[in-house]
């Protein structure tokens, strides 16, 4: 969040920069203030952590052991020796589908049903109640029911990323609908805009920064949720990757996996708070 | 152009009373006026006592507990485009520029009877009438408050009403801005010939742009107090009237209607 704006102003700063030269120095001097800080925690951590784990018994790995351990992984994300027997690249592929199906789904129905909740106050009544019983579900508990209705671990973990992934998306949609002002009903009822329009034209714009404010949180969750669902499901998957490297004692695979799900995980989030932006013109908290 | 002196709108007994937390207020009690095609009515009187009240009602967005309005002699009570409302704080929507703004409003309203090209002729052609193509690529929140007012009339002038309905379309304005805006209105009912219903605060306002003044009394239960009708030939010239006996003298009926003989209860801070 704080560093995507952070980048954001850099770049705005730097054009300024072309045309007044003497900008470009403090904008540079801006650039090395935010990315100096993060890169010396990041080395302090990593020393500590060499020392740490270079004494002998230690439970985890130094990190330079953990490069020359998991150096085949690392520089081969791309092998296929078919099954499971595959790089990085294409167990992270598999999760990523997953999670763009879920999510899809989840986006579709969590915009209407939200949409629903935000506009009657009959469905509001209703549902509501239900849907905050059901949002405090934690993901996986969802795992062994959906195994049992779809009989495949494919499905099942899509519909644990779909289920996840909506209630933020309906809560943070119907209170956008909510809050839709009066004002931009009364143009809309001058005008006869008809439900469809209504939705297209006003509804979906006038709500799109909350909405997007769910899909973030939605997003978030549905990416912790696959790697967990996907330990217990098998099959091709980065959270399957770690556990098999678990089972196999593989501790230094693990941890460049983890490195590889924390980096998607935060892109994940920056791409929807990107959209949001593009999307809602800036009106969105990016 | 039509049957002179036929009614074309009709506001009959309209009354209404709104219900909070269970007690019932009755806001208006039996306002009834008639007004002439092409009219220009001004609606004054003190904060609170019903004027947009009335104006939401004509416009069908709130319904009356009695009585109703006729639109040549047809009843009305839901919104539509042929009685356009420009709105208290303008309305624009904020994600579509100036230009949008007016398409939105021209495209859903006009789209049987105008072509695509037409249309968009037509979109230029208002923002023009109010001076706004310059900033036409431009956001709600990049142009000033004068400029949005415009083109909340642009956007209601496009839609082309039977009746123009403004709440207090000036009210946010600084006095200069506002007399500029003024002009350009009076200048665009002039060629354009619109029945107009406008709230105003603002006493020479009124008496600027009027054939007729409406004055409320203070509610609860507010009604039309008295109509003077303002007989100054147009086009008006503001500063031709500043020394006119017609202007002073009903300015002076207005004010004394306010002021004298329906002022405002003291205000409870
Ligand atoms: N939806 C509503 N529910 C309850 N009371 C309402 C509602 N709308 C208006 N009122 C009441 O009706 C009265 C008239 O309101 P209205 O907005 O018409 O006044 P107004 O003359 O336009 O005032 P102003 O000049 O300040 O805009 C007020 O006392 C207000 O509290
Ligand atoms: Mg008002």
């Amino acid at each position: 969040m704080a560093l995507g704006t952070t980048l954001g102003r850099v770049v705005a700063a730097k054009r300024e920069g072309a045309r007044a030269p003497l900008v470009t120095r403090a904008a540079l001097k801006g650039l090395v203030l935010r990315i100096v800080p993060p890169l010396v925690v990041l080395a302090v951590f990593l020393l500590v952590w060499e020392i740490l784990c270079q004494r002998p018994g230690a439970g985890l790995p130094p990190p330079s052991r953990v490069v020359t351990d998991a150096w085949d992984i690392i520089v081969h994300p791309f092998y296929d020796n078919g099954g499971t027997d595959k790089g990085l690249f294409w167990h992270i592929t598999a999760s990523l589908q997953r999670v763009a199906l879920g999510f899809t789904l989840a986006v579709v129905a969590g915009v209407l049903l939200g949409t629903l909740v935000g506009q009657s106050e009959w469905a509001m009544r209703g549902l509501d109640p239900i849907f905050q019983v059901l949002r405090t579900i934690p993901p996986l508990a969802w795992l062994p029911l959906s195994l049992a209705a779809f009989r495949d671990g494919q499905p099942s973990a899509i519909f644990v990323i779909f289920i996840t992934s909506i209630w933020p998306i309906i809560i943070n949609t119907a209170v956008g609908i909510r809050n839709i002002p009066q004002d931009y009903r009364n143009v809309a009822a001058v005008l006869r805009l008809n439900a469809f329009e209504f939705f297209a034209k006003v509804m979906l714009p006038s709500a799109a920064p909350y909405i997007f404010t769910g899909l973030r949180i939605g997003v978030g969750l549905s990416w912790l949720a696959i790697v967990a669902a996907e330990m217990l499901i098998g099959g091709v998957g980065i959270g399957f990757f770690i556990w098999d490297a678990w089972n196999s004692s593989h501790i230094s695979e693990i941890i460049v996996a983890l490195v590889y799900v924390g980096v998607i995980g935060f892109v994940l989030d920056r791409l929807v708070a990107g959209l949001g932006h593009l999307v809602t013109r800036g009106t969105a908290t990016a | 152009m039509t049957t002179l002196n036929a009614t074309h709108l009709s506001l009959e007994q309209i009354g209404i009373s709104f219900t909070r937390s269970g007690r019932t207020t009755e806001v208006l009690r039996d306002v009834n006026l008639k007004i002439d095609k092409g009219e220009f009515v001004s609606l004054i009187g003190h904060s609170g006592c019903g004027k947009s009240t009335v104006l939401n009602i004509v416009a069908g967005l709130l319904k009356a507990s009695t009585g109703g309005v006729l639109l040549d002699g047809k009843e009305v009570n839901s919104p539509g485009p042929e009685r356009a409302v420009v709105f208290q704080n303008h309305s624009l929507l904020p994600w579509l520029t100036v230009r949008e703004n007016v398409a939105l409003a021209v495209d859903k309203v006009l789209k049987s009877k105008k072509s695509k090209p037409e249309r968009r002729d037509w979109i230029e052609h208002n923002l023009a009438l109010v001076n706004m193509t310059h900033a036409a690529e431009k956001r709600p929140h990049e142009i000033s408050g004068g400029m949005k007012q415009r083109v909340g009339i642009a956007r209601a002038l496009a839609m082309e009403p039977k009746v123009l309905l403004m709440d207090e379309p000036f009210g946010a304005l600084d006095a200069l801005t506002r007399a500029h805006l003024q002009d350009q209105l009076m200048e665009i009912h002039l060629r354009l010939k619109n029945t107009v219903i406008m709230i105003t605060h603002d006493v020479d306002e009124a008496v600027l742009l009027s054939d007729r003044i409406v004055m409320m009394t203070n509610g609860p239960s507010a009604t039309i107090g008295e109509v003077l009708t303002v007989p100054l030939a147009r086009p008006r010239k503001r500063l031709e009237l500043v020394e006119d006996p017609t202007y002073t003298h009903a300015r002076a009926e207005v004010l004394e209607f306010l002021y004298a003989r329906h002022a405002k209860p003291a205000i409870a801070a």
